[in-house]
């Protein structure tokens, strides 16, 4: 074990405005400071090399997420919401949700919403394509998710708007009490009201992934207590995440014409292309873990019950790990990025989110001949995600 | 990736009852080993070319080790002969998995039943559900005390353990323990077929999720290979060798295909590729039972071929 030492001090703010718009400079300087680094703002230390962080995501016996996977630390603080059950907790209690979302979730299980996704894809496109500049991000990217998950949910149609303000304040609190949380907190009691009440049994249809979570109740592999907030997860994190993953891979598209004309000409590159533009982008940048005991990191003892702050994004960059790392390039290997996260956590949706984007760009590769920026692209802030406002295209079909 | 191939050392062997031993098992140079929760089990593929299914007994919060115990069959086909008898430190184990088709469930209470070396999956759920604070008890039966392992483990637990040496006390009382359907209590069962037959006897006509029972239905699936194979990506044209040791994803990989993956221990799914021919021996956590047998899709990072060919939709 190397010797012990005091990581060095950062005074930026990973959360403050000049940083989400941008966050690949301060991503180097801690990178490049040390494996790890301590954050005076907040308080916590920082992890930023893809060798770290790695470890840190899959060592859930050293650090937990039952204390809070965002600034907050449920050790001493009250949570905004009710805890997740998969999120916001460790094995054994995280293991029952897990194993229940995990097969409802499952590539295999998703087999059966493939033809449909694809040919949702097509009519989407139809009508989408019908002008030749439009702005991306809710024409598109969120569009695409907005129309196949809900429905794959069980969703009833009222109200389906809440669902990305939700999604939007729920990733705002995982940082710290600023701006863009208190912008989102007015409307919560109303917007979570109305998520709330669409995870109960009577409002879901019979054959969607709420249904299955509440079959699992019935097995007793979940308790009844439990399924609304499995279904709430899928509500959570099943939105936002993939509408920002979207948009990360039309910007990433309409930034490299030349990796454009490959996927066009090799369409099964899609899956590739959407897990590149994940690491590339990173649409969730940073997740906390709480030190369980001592934890010593890259030659820095975490002390117990202190925060670690992750950033995915700087890992997915770092060039320890990556060639090359700020081009976006499908001739790479983005196996083994961190955008999803890793180890037990490591997000169940995945292979939904993977399924989306291989409808859309599969879609999108036989008709547009290249796509474009059409005007200059607007960052939407939030403090875990990496996001679009606004993403005006222009496509040049075939 | 130095963490990815699942070839892993015995560490440590010990006696723990007559006719048990317990195998600790960890990497060549360290590392972590797949997660896996109470009620896993993994496939280990003997050096003499045998794969045996093991229940995971040892401690999750220890992720550099494995722990199984095993029993002496005196009728079984010699995998448990050899751990026994050839089997030493240092030596080289496969493994498949973990996988788990008896994972503790949520629930107020809790009765495990164990019979003989059915302990072993019953052994980390009841630290689990001592952890979680659950109204348990553990009715251990055997043949005789001195062939009842992990009994020191138990100690602690006082009478929340009933011991029943069948020498000593006979069979298990299975109708003073199981006097009728609970609603709050979940029933959990592994040992040896009778016993199970008998419990599930006595729980016929619950509701169904209430009594969890595992048995290892020994599968005839033939010795594992452990000289290459012929590999044949067919939407690309190519055909390599696969040598042991080296992943059917990297051969893949190395022949230009691209095959996106992420865990590379079999666990996240993202490497899911379809079969196209020849039966591939699954080494992942994810299919059940049915899924495998199938055999039309297979995880490339760990899972590997048991025909001279085989053929995937790359």
């Amino acid at each position: 074990m190397s010797t012990v030492q005091a990581p060095p001090a950062i005074d930026a703010d990973p959360f403050g405005h000049e940083h989400l718009e941008d966050p690949l400079p301060l991503h180097e300087r801690l990178r490049e400071a040390a494996p790890v680094t301590y954050l005076t703002r907040y308080d916590v230390f920082a992890l930023a090399r893809y060798e770290h962080v790695r470890a840190a995501l899959t060592d859930w016996q050293g650090l937990q997420s039952a204390a809070g996977v965002g600034l907050s630390n449920f050790r001493h603080e009250k949570p905004w919401r009710p805890p997740s059950l998969l999120l916001e907790a460790d094995p054994p209690r995280h293991d029952a949700p897990r194993a229940v979302l995990a097969k409802v979730l499952g590539p295999r299980a998703l087999r059966r919403l493939r033809e449909s996704w694809f040919a949702d894809a097509e009519r989407l496109l139809d009508e989408v394509l019908s002008g030749s500049e439009f702005d991306a991000v809710p024409r598109l990217a969120e569009a695409f998710p907005l129309r196949v998950f809900p429905d794959a949910v069980g969703l009833g149609r009222d109200g389906r708007e809440n669902l990305l303000p939700y999604g939007d304040h729920l990733f705002n609190a995982f940082g710290p009490e600023n701006d863009l949380v208190r912008k989102g907190q007015p409307r919560m009691p109303e917007v979570s009201g109305w998520v709330n009440a669409q995870c109960a049994r009577d409002r879901l249809s019979p054959d969607g992934f709420g249904a299955q979570i509440w079959a699992a109740a019935d097995r007793g592999d979940i308790t009844p207590e439990q399924a609304p907030l499995v279904v709430r997860s899928l509500l959570s994190a099943g939105v936002d995440t993939t509408v920002h993953g979207l948009a990360a891979v039309l910007y990433a598209f309409a930034m490299n014409p030349g990796q454009w004309r490959r996927l066009r000409d090799e369409p099964h590159l899609a899956r590739t292309a959407f897990d590149e533009a994940v690491r590339w982008q990173s649409p969730v940048q940073t997740f906390f873990r709480t030190a369980v005991g001592d934890q010593e990191i890259g030659g820095t003892v975490i002390p117990d019950g202190r925060k670690v702050l992750m950033f995915l994004g700087a890992a997915n960059r770092d060039p320890r790990r990556w060639d090359d790392p700020d081009a976006f390039d499908l001739s790479r290997d983005p196996s083994g990025h961190v955008g999803f996260g890793m180890g037990l956590h490591q997000c169940v949706g995945q292979h939904v989110a993977r399924l989306e984007s291989e409808a859309l760009l599969t879609a999108l590769a036989r008709r547009a001949d290249r796509i474009e920026l059409a005007a200059t692209p607007v960052r939407h802030h939030n403090n875990t995600l990496r996001a679009w406002k606004s993403l005006p295209i222009r496509v040049h079909l075939r | 990736m130095a963490d990815t191939a699942i070839e892993l050392r015995v560490a440590a062997k010990d006696r723990a009852a007559d006719g048990v031993v317990t195998l600790t098992l960890a990497r060549p140079g360290g590392g972590r080993l797949p997660d896996w929760a109470p009620g896993a089990h993994v496939d280990l593929v003997l050096p003499n070319g045998l794969t045996r299914q093991y229940s995971l007994c040892g401690d999750r919060w220890d992720a550099r080790t494995y722990r199984v115990g095993v029993l002496r069959e005196p009728g079984g086909r010699g995998g448990s002969a050899f751990v026994h008898d050839e089997l030493g430190v240092g030596d080289p184990v496969g493994i498949g998995g973990p996988r788990n088709n008896f994972r503790l469930v949520p629930s107020d209470r809790y009765l495990f039943i164990a019979g003989g070396i059915g302990i072993t999956p019953l052994l980390p759920m009841v630290r689990q559900a001592e952890m979680l604070g659950a109204d348990w008890r553990l009715l251990y039966g055997g043949r005789s005390r001195a062939s009842m392992a992990f009994l020191d483990e138990l100690e602690p637990y006082g009478d929340r353990v009933t011991v029943v040496p069948q020498d000593e006390q006979g069979l298990l009382d299975l109708a003073a323990w199981l006097p009728g359907e609970d609603p709050s209590t979940k029933v959990y069962c592994c040992g040896p077929a009778p016993l199970l037959e008998a419990v599930e006897e006595r729980c016929a006509g619950w509701r169904r999720g209430l009594l969890r029972t595992e048995r290892f239905v020994a599968r005839e699936s033939g010795a594992v290979r452990d000289e290459p194979f012929e590999l044949e990506l067919r939407r690309s044209g190519v055909t390599v060798a696969v040598p042991p040791g080296l992943s059917v994803l990297d051969a893949a990989c190395a022949a230009g295909a691209s095959v996106l993956s992420s865990c590379r221990q079999g666990l996240c799914g993202t490497c899911e590729t379809a079969v196209l021919g020849g039966v591939p021996d699954h080494r992942d956590s994810i299919l059940d039972d049915d899924e495998r047998e199938a055999g039309d899709c297979m995880f490339v990072c760990v899972s590997r071929s048991r025909t001279e060919r085989l053929v995937l939709d790359l």
